[in-house]
């Protein structure tokens, strides 16, 4: 500890402080740009400037560390003239059109020019070469807009341990992308849009689907389901400026419906469904494993997460194995909706679209991956980002925030609140775990409220061990074992907690989702999102799971009619047609 | 089949050869730090460039990101992605050379071939390098074309020798000039 003095106020800051941490103690914003809480400061705008005393330059107050009675100005002359002209400089070379921009309503590039009371831009120079890739299916380049703030390099790199993105040649000429300024269709991506969720501007965003919605919402032939994954409902909100972390399921149902869906449906439903697939699948991979003796494998590792599969498919080849065979909840979904439910409203499955509304990128990936087509069509025709749908809200005039709160519709619509905390990270172990268990023991899971605290929350990896004891019938096999569970999020996560694994350490069950947090903080929802924000949208989901009457997977009704009615049991014939896949490895 | 020639022994490689050799380099780096740059400095010395499965075999053995070994391969401008020019320019910018104009000299080349040290003109006719010294002092500032050394070398000769080459339909040779 020891002192400093931010604009003459006495601060005691901590060893190893920043000027912009001292700053803030002090009660003073330094306007910054490419940095990013917790990750390691670029320093690459220059937008922080300080004036310290003593010293001849200017220095970026995000990537200084205090030392001891350092007298720091932030609001000098000198300082708002270095950090106006810096903006200017953006501005001028900024090769975009504000008043059509997709981030008008967030751009913090505007934010910062009002922020420094920019008026008028007096540089006039060239403006940033201007080269659109939209080679990939869920994100669009356009390097015009890009300000070389390098967030995107930080999180593909550092975050998500990929490293698609990366600083191009030198000078003027420098871009910010893929190799040799190619496309990033050329490099490895999976699609999950944690770039897009840090970029400032609208240099990197989604490939809008809005076109597309519109058009089959006007035409009369089709039929158009729409089902909103678990982490919507703790998000969307943010887009008509609720806190974060407001609860809006019945507004977002009712919008659905006044934005002209014929029935408005829940990807809840069919998270129920995963887990009483892939809760079977566990069963059955540790029974072959413990009883049978044979090789199984194990540990098996979730595959809701798009991001993560693909992730899976290029670095990790050899584990493919040991993924869930199951499709994500959004590709079960677009299976049943196109023959189960067709057949039950009696239309032909052409006739019927399928829209998803998803926190994520990567979900517009998934959709078109050859494979999704068991239906026979496209299972899925088409994915909005939480972003996007809150736009297409705006576009039709609906008072969101007026809107009473309506219901989902009914056969794919009820869920448990298992599904719920499918949004955020451990949920699904969670969920699983809260089933199977019960299944094996015929009791509950013995844990507080029936949430696995250790694996809770938003630490990088957790582990749990649950200790199966009471077992009935035949599932006295795991009497007195053990279950080893581990979760991570981030990839960058998913890569060291399998190397673990390589090096020997024994797990049963693995969660992954992608994106720091879990999908509550997926590549496609609003911005910006940071630690404070992720946890009220958990608090958020743990609140709607623990105010339903349902709480666990298999006690859904829904879910027991649609066996009843259709699918007969898991991992039965119909399921494995329609609830399953495989996985296809990868170069790098 | 295309083949390139190592330029340390002289052997014509195909792409196949030229990963085996790249491994042995690679063996000798592992788990070093910073090894990246000097990496691709030996494997562009033993091939002349630095091609697609060249840059991609060394991200994977040295675990880093392809994008990344792109930004410091386009960084510098002595990495080259082209093979070699038919005729390699050399310039020499040893003690002798260096007073009496040897950076002239180079600055004029560049100019003239409109390319940077270390890089290959687009129709593939010339790449730039410089030399430390060809033995040829008492004749400086000189320049060396393939094997051939161009003594007491002006800056508004440049042109005149390139022209040379260019009209030049077959490829390197000895001469005398
Ligand atoms: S989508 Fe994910 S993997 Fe692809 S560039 Fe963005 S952060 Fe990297
Ligand atoms: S793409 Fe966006 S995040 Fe990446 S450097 Fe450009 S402006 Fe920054
Ligand atoms: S964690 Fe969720 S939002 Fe992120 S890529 Fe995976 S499925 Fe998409
Ligand atoms: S915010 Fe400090 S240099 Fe960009």
């Amino acid at each position: 500890m020891f002192c400093a003095y931010v604009n003459n106020i006495k601060v005691e800051v901590t060893e190893g402080s920043t000027i912009l941490q001292a700053a803030a103690q002090a009660g003073f914003k330094i306007p910054t740009l490419c940095y990013l809480e917790d990750k390691t400061p670029q320093g690459a705008c220059r937008v922080c400037m300080v004036e310290v005393e003593g010293a001849r330059t200017l220095m970026a107050a995000c990537c200084t560390p205090v030392t001891a009675n350092m007298k720091i100005l932030t609001n000098t002359r000198r300082v708002r003239e270095a950090r106006r002209n810096v903006v200017e400089l953006l501005l001028s070379e900024h090769k975009g059109d504000c008043k059509t921009c997709t981030r008008n309503d967030d751009c913090e590039l505007q934010e910062l020019a009002r922020a420094l009371g920019i008026d008028n831009v007096r540089f006039q120079g060239e403006t940033t070469a201007q080269k659109l890739d939209n080679t990939t299916p869920a994100l669009t380049r356009d390097s015009g807009k890009c300000i070389k703030c390098r967030r995107c390099v930080t999180v593909c790199n550092e975050v998500q341990s990929i490293g698609s993105i990366f600083p191009q040649s030198r000078g003027f000429k420098t871009t910010i992308g893929p190799a040799f300024d190619t496309m990033l269709d050329d490099v490895v991506c999976v699609q999950c849009g944690q770039c897009a969720a840090v970029c400032p501007v609208a240099a990197i965003t989604e490939n809008s689907h809005i076109d597309g919605i519109w058009k089959a919402l006007d035409n009369p032939e089709k039929f158009v389901v729409v089902q909103t994954a678990p982490a919507i409902r703790a998000a969307l909100g943010e887009c008509f400026n609720n806190e974060p972390g407001t609860l809006v399921t019945g507004k977002m149902v009712a919008a659905l419906r006044q934005l002209g869906f014929d029935a408005v449906f829940d990807t809840n439903f069919t998270a129920d469904l995963t887990i009483m697939e892939e809760g079977t699948e566990l069963l059955m991979r540790l029974k072959k494993s413990l009883v049978e003796k044979q090789l199984a494998p194990l540990p098996m590792f979730t595959s809701c997460c798009p991001g993560w599969v693909r992730f899976a498919e290029h670095y990790y080849p050899d584990f493919l194995p040991n993924l869930s065979t199951c499709k994500s909840p959004q590709q079960m979904f677009g299976a049943l909706a196109k023959t189960y439910y067709a057949a039950k409203i009696g239309k032909k499955m052409e006739d019927i679209t399928v829209v998803s509304i998803m926190p994520c990128t990567a979900k517009k990936y998934e959709l078109q991956r050859p494979e999704m087509n068991s239906s026979g069509l496209r299972d899925v025709d088409y994915v909005l980002t939480t972003r996007e749908l809150g736009r297409m809200i705006r576009q039709s005039g609906i008072e969101f925030n007026a809107l009473p709160d309506d219901k989902t519709d009914s056969p794919m619509g009820r869920s448990s609140g298992a599904a719920d905390i499918f949004a955020n990270t451990g949920g699904v172990m969670e969920a699983a775990l809260r089933t199977v268990y019960e299944i094996v023991t015929g009791r509950e899971l013995p844990v507080k409220k029936l949430h696995l605290d250790p694996i809770a929350g938003l630490n990088g990896i957790k582990h749990a061990s649950l200790k199966i004891e009471g077992t009935v019938g035949e599932w006295n096999f795991l009497e007195g074992i053990e279950v080893k569970v581990a979760v991570v999020h981030s990839l960058g996560n998913a890569r060291k907690v399998i190397e673990a694994v390589k090096n020997g350490q024994v797990f049963h069950f693995i969660e992954v989702m992608a994106c720091p947090g879990g999908c509550i903080s997926g590549g496609g929802q609003p911005r910006f999102t940071n630690d404070k924000i992720r946890q009220k949208r958990i608090n958020a989901i743990y609140k709607e799971d623990e105010g339903k009457q349902l709480r666990k997977s298999h006690e859904n009704p829904e879910i027991q009619q649609i066996y009843k009615e259709f699918l007969v049991k898991p991992l039965g014939k119909k399921s494995h047609k329609l609830l399953h896949t495989h996985y296809t490895a990868r170069n790098m | 089949m295309h083949r390139t020639q190592c330029r340390e022994c002289r052997e014509h490689l195909s792409e196949k050869e030229m990963l085996s050799r790249l491994d042995d380099i690679l063996a000798g780096y592992k788990n070093v730090d910073g090894a990246t740059i000097p990496v691709l400095q030996t494997a562009q010395n033993m091939f002349g460039y630095l091609s697609k499965p060249v840059m991609k075999e060394i991200s994977r053995k040295l675990n880093k990101p392809y994008s990344e070994i792109a930004g410091i391969v386009s960084f510098y401008s002595f990495f080259s992605t082209v093979p070699r020019g038919k005729h390699l320019v050399r310039v020499c910018l040893g003690t002798a050379c260096y007073v009496r104009g040897g950076k002239r000299i180079l600055e004029a080349i560049k100019k003239e071939l409109g390319i940077d040290v270390g890089q290959t003109t687009e129709d593939r006719l010339f790449s730039l390098d410089i030399g430390r010294c060809f033995g040829a002092c008492g004749m400086a500032p000189v320049i060396m074309v393939n094997d051939t050394v161009h003594q007491r070398c002006k800056a508004v000769k440049v042109a005149e020798i390139l022209d040379h080459y260019r009209n030049k339909k077959s490829g390197p040779e000895k001469e005398q000039v």
